[in-house]
């Protein structure tokens, strides 16, 4: 269902939890699916001993892809223009991850009505592991 | 740099929706995905980023017979690798004006964009570097253009 900019009003949100409990094995499965198999996801020895981090870490990406999904779930499928995001902290294993959505503006091009939206993902701590923001198109 | 070329196929968009944990039926279910505003699958809006496996040249695949620096015998297999593990992704915006669907056959022209520097408090001085990939397809129509970040770090990131 696509959103429409007469039920819509700036400051309105979506959120969803997009993970609980991050697991090795997803960030394995998005290696794969990725094509970004860097060890410093995947490789605990090499994490730990070399890289100097405590322990394997996620991709942004796939941080990025968790709030995507969000993301489509609130504006409906291949309706997203822009997508955009900053990375802010790591996401570990065991992260549950909390991503929302802030309405920011809305607007009207060309008799196309589009939607901006602000974006957060946070998580159990409350702190902010990926900022940014994202244009849909959207029903008047 | 080489143009890439990355064809979109319904298997990999399915693998690379599980990876998410996006159950999202038009991502992996052709039947349903008929029904929806959309008429078929289609890839979800991180999805361009796996050109990567696409990549001759792509830098963080293991390939036989080529060294590795992640952990065999030893931790690593290149030794005298920076700590901190080389570079992290800071930040990636994507613009789209249609979503990809199997079928499609993109070429892939990624260009250097700025380079800046930062002296950062958790992980020393920062080197940032920016990527644009344009992303066409069998048309030669544009269909996403992505513009990465990416960071060198002079030691691991602290946590904060």
């Amino acid at each position: 269902m696509a959103l429409r900019a007469s039920q819509l009003k700036v400051g309105d949100t979506h959120s969803e939890r997009v993970v609980e409990n991050l697991s090795r094995t997803q960030i394995t499965m998005y290696c794969g699916a990725s094509g970004d198999y860097n060890p410093l996801h995947a490789d605990e020895v090499y994490v730990t001993q070399k890289a100097g981090y405590p322990s394997v870490f996620a991709h942004g990406m796939l941080t990025m892809g968790l709030t995507g999904k969000m993301l489509t779930n609130y504006v409906g499928d291949g309706r997203l223009t822009k997508f955009g995001v900053r990375f802010t902290n790591q996401v570990w294993p065991g992260d549950d991850l909390d991503a929302k959505a802030t309405v920011t503006a809305l607007r009207e091009e060309a008799g196309q009505h589009y939607v901006d939206l602000a974006l957060s993902t946070t998580n159990q701590d409350g702190k902010e592991v990926v900022s940014g923001s994202a244009t849909a198109r959207i029903d008047p | 740099m080489a143009k890439i070329t990355f064809p979109v196929e319904a298997g990999h968009i399915m693998l690379f929706a599980r990876a998410v944990g996006d159950t999202n039926p038009v991502y992996q279910d052709a039947e349903a995905a008929k029904q929806t505003e959309v008429g078929g699958i289609i890839a979800p809006p991180t999805f361009p980023q796996a050109v990567a496996q696409f990549d001759p040249d792509y830098p963080l695949r293991w390939r036989p017979g080529q060294p590795w620096f992640g952990s065999g015998k030893t931790a690593s297999g290149v030794e005298n690798r920076p700590s901190g593990g080389g570079g992290l992704h800071a930040e990636q915006h994507f613009e789209y004006h249609r979503p990809l669907r199997p079928g499609d056959v993109l070429t892939v022209e990624i260009k250097p964009g700025n380079t800046w520097e930062r002296e950062s408090k958790r992980a020393g001085k920062l080197t940032f570097r920016e990527r644009i990939a344009e992303y066409r397809d069998q048309k030669g129509e544009l269909v996403v253009t992505a513009r990465s970040v990416g960071v060198t770090t002079e030691r691991p990131v602290e946590r904060s």
